[in-house]
């Protein structure tokens, strides 16, 4: 005892020191992988996701303007400052071609701008002034409009939240409140439901498919087991093109199935299979299913027989016993299988694209769209992020309940 | 407690897993209404077989399982109405201890006000009634163990199977069970049918014990019985400790054989396995029961014993000495106040009163 309180302090110093030099180790080790996800995962990331709401652009083509319409009250037109400033901005900018985006860019605002853009800055040379104000509304009655000033002023700010309202079919209006688009306008919405919809419909069919799977490859001889799990893993050997693509021979007009169902005179048309929704759906079944069997399988094959004989000799039937005994203790594999589809699911791409129909496209097609084809890459970072958000909400509901990281693959 | 009442009857029952060899073999054997028969037998001798065939988890390849004198060959194991205590309890960890209780009550169907009666009732008996809303896993291994008896109990099954329930105890929980278990036992006056292959736990608490070996009873008896009267040399070593010397046999008269060992010394034994004079036999004694250095003119032989090792076991001494070529026989002697210690390297005689001698049949 003597001992011990006279080093008392020195041992609590050793100590500390020894678990500091663990301590450095440890985060020696993680720091390298941390910079690399930092470097090439979140930093990417994130840039990208503040592409839906940054503005920055519109303020480097237009810098007068956007200094001198800070003050405009919003009521009635802007003064003569704001008039002189734009013209000075625009004879800067029309040569540089960088006019038209910032069109563009308004345009996704209020319809219009873009023509009197381009318009304004081709007639720019034989306008007269200063002062500006008349002779521009002279050019263009537009200019004398409130409602393109009030779209210029929220399209000059650092950070605009257009692009997020638009995902939701919402936008502002000539008052600067928000308001739904017009319902011919409103896409996103349902491409969002849709996109849900979808996503559970393939996660209750990988479940319906995988239960029974992952519960015969559980109880199954080693031998039988191995098969099922090398025509599982099959799956993930070839690639997804050609799984898809291998798809639509089997389920086109003149395909596998439909031959097959017309030879034994079930059916005397070909059914469609594939480019519709049915397509999608089988498409993406198969390739998700191994993430729904392999938890699955992982959970079962930690449940020993003798909880449904327990459940059999208390006096309950075979099918009782399944349902009160067996099945509530896959629920961490349900779970997991469930939050692992559906989450893949709803970042679906390819699979839809190739054997959906114009109305089976999820949102990932159309941010593709607006980065290949529109170009607007802040309106397809905004998809992105509520694609980002319903993954990450539903994770946050769900993952109270089913923890991802308990389950290990065998 | 025993009555002539029988309550189980297997028949001339067969098992084969395979087709090729039987794992029980023509087994017969009826169990009365309230006795505790234990089925004790080193690991694949049959024993837990005959226990899944009764509750109906594995159908009889051959014969008939009888169950208050009708057939159950074709019964379901959920309409058999058996309790069973599993090994590893078994109980179903997603629900609560009153849920686990209650299932068996819920698939018969039962009201809900009685289902919670009986459950707080079985709760009592086991002396948990204060862990209802527990989780199994929140339970220690032998209140997991009570409540897997309740559960078994609940549904008033008046048979109950048990295949091991205390092998994952420690011993000191395991000596408690056993007791509580043969309490509960005796109050409820249900049958038991308990699988072991811990000798002492069958001998503690059985009415009667069936030795298993390679598919066959050995012998169906009560503990003493079997201790005492072994009828083959596999259950004289299964059951406690014996010694084992092999000889041919000189004469049979009056029950008794009279066997020359192979060292050539004479001895006397109890005729109960034995072939024809001239054939050989395994004699078997308890370390207990053999004298060492009689009176020679009170008993009727002796034999030349060398003293191996002595341990020192405070209430009993225990001696192992080379006998008739035998270097592993053992012999317990009482630490009275006698003065007859030995002393290692000493030479000895032995002696045995003949009908605590056995011959047996040669294994």
């Amino acid at each position: 005892m003597v001992e011990e309180a006279v080093s008392g302090t020195s041992l609590l110093k050793k100590l500390r020191r020894t678990e500091r030099r663990k301590k450095i180790e440890a985060v020696g080790l993680i720091t390298p992988l941390f910079v690399l996800m930092l470097i090439f995962y979140f930093i990417p990331i994130g840039l990208m996701l503040y592409k839906s709401i940054d503005n920055s652009q519109m303020r480097e083509i237009m810098p007068h303007t956007a200094r001198a319409i800070e003050h405009w009250s919003g009521k009635g037109l802007p003064d003569e400052p704001v008039y002189t400033a734009i013209v000075e901005d625009m004879k800067v900018a029309y040569p540089n071609r960088t006019l038209a985006k910032a069109g563009r860019r308004l345009n996704f605002d209020l319809v219009g701008f873009h023509s009197l853009l381009s318009k304004t800055g081709r007639k720019l040379r034989k306008l007269k002034g200063p002062p500006y104000k008349e002779a521009l509304i002279k050019l263009d009655k537009k200019w004398g409009d409130p409602r393109y000033w009030t779209v210029l002023q929220r399209g000059l700010k650092n950070t605009t939240l257009i692009y997020l309202l638009a995902t939701l079919d919402l936008r502002y209006d000539d008052k600067n409140n928000i308001t739904h688009v017009p319902d011919e306008q409103a896409i996103y919405v349902s491409i969002i439901g849709r996109t849900i919809y979808i996503s559970i419909f393939v996660t209750v069919l990988c479940l319906v498919i995988g239960f029974p799977f992952a519960y015969i490859m559980a109880n199954a001889t080693t031998r039988v087991r191995n098969l099922m799990m090398i025509g599982l893993m099959l799956v993930f050997w070839t690639s997804l093109l050609v799984r898809t693509l291998s798809w639509i021979l089997v389920l086109q007009n003149k395909g596998v199935v439909n031959s097959i169902l017309m030879w034994a005179g079930l059916i005397s048309q070909p059914l469609d299979l594939v480019f519709n929704r049915i397509g999608v759906y089988i498409a993406m079944t198969h390739v998700l299913l191994p993430f729904m069997v392999l938890p699955l399988f992982s959970v079962m094959s930690g449940i020993p027989s003798y909880y449904v004989r327990a459940a059999r000799s208390l006096g309950a039937t075979s099918i009782v016993a399944f349902f009160r005994v067996y099945v509530p203790q896959t629920k961490p594999g349900i779970g997991a299988g469930c939050l692992m589809v559906f989450i893949q699911a709803l970042g679906y791409y390819i699979t839809p694209a190739l054997v959906g129909g114009p109305k089976d496209q999820m949102l990932s097609y159309f941010v593709a769209f607006f980065v290949n084809e529109r170009v607007n890459w802040s309106m397809a970072s905004a998809l992105g992020l509520m694609l980002l958000l319903i993954t990450g909400s539903l994770y946050l509901i769900l993952g109270k309940h089913v923890s991802i990281t308990n389950i290990k693959l065998n | 407690m025993k009555t002539d009442d029988v309550h189980v009857s297997f028949k001339n029952v067969q098992k084969s897993y395979d087709g090729i060899k039987l794992v029980v073999k023509d087994l017969n054997l009826d169990i009365g209404r309230g006795e505790f028969v234990t089925m004790l037998g080193p690991s694949g001798s049959g024993k837990t077989t005959c226990l899944m065939m009764l509750a109906g988890f594995e159908p009889a390849t051959q014969g008939e399982i009888m169950f208050d004198g009708r057939s159950i060959n074709n019964i379901p194991p959920h309409k058999r109405g058996i309790g069973m205590v599993f090994q590893n309890y078994a109980l179903f960890p997603h629900m609560t201890v009153a849920q686990n209780l209650a299932f068996p009550l819920e698939v018969r169907k039962m009201e809900k006000a009685k289902i919670d009666e009986k459950v707080q009732h079985v709760l009592d008996m086991v002396e948990m009634g204060e862990f209802g809303d527990r989780r199994p896993a929140q339970l220690s291994g032998g209140q997991q163990q009570r409540i897997a008896l309740a559960r078994a109990l609940v549904f008033d099954a008046e048979l109950v199977l048990m295949d091991e329930p205390l092998g994952a105890l420690d011993k000191q929980l395991r000596e408690q069970m056993q007791y509580e278990i043969k309490n509960i036992h005796e109050q409820l006056g249900v049958s038991v049918v308990y699988v072991t292959h811990d000798q002492s736990e069958a001998l503690t608490m059985s009415d009667r014990i069936c030795v298993f070996n390679d598919g066959i009873i050995q012998q169906a008896a009560s503990p003493d019985d079997l201790y005492e009267r072994p009828e083959n040399s596999f259950v004289a070593q299964f059951i406690g400790e014996n010694n084992t010397l092999t000889g041919t046999i000189d004469t049979l008269h009056d029950g008794l054989a009279d066997v020359t060992l192979e060292s050539g010394e004479k001895v006397s034994a109890a005729a109960i396995k034995v072939g024809k004079v001239g054939e050989s036999t395994m004699l078997s004694v308890r370390p207990e029961r053999v004298i060492v250095n009689p009176d020679e003119s009170k008993v009727p032989f002796t034999i030349a014993g060398h003293v191996q090792k002595l341990i020192y076991l405070g209430d009993h001494i225990r001696c192992r000495m080379t006998v008739a070529g035998n270097d592993e026989f053992i012999i317990k002697m009482p630490n009275d106040s006698e003065d007859r210690l030995l002393a290692v390297g000493e030479d000895v005689r032995v002696s045995w009163k003949p009908e605590d001698c056995r011959a047996l049949d040669v294994i």
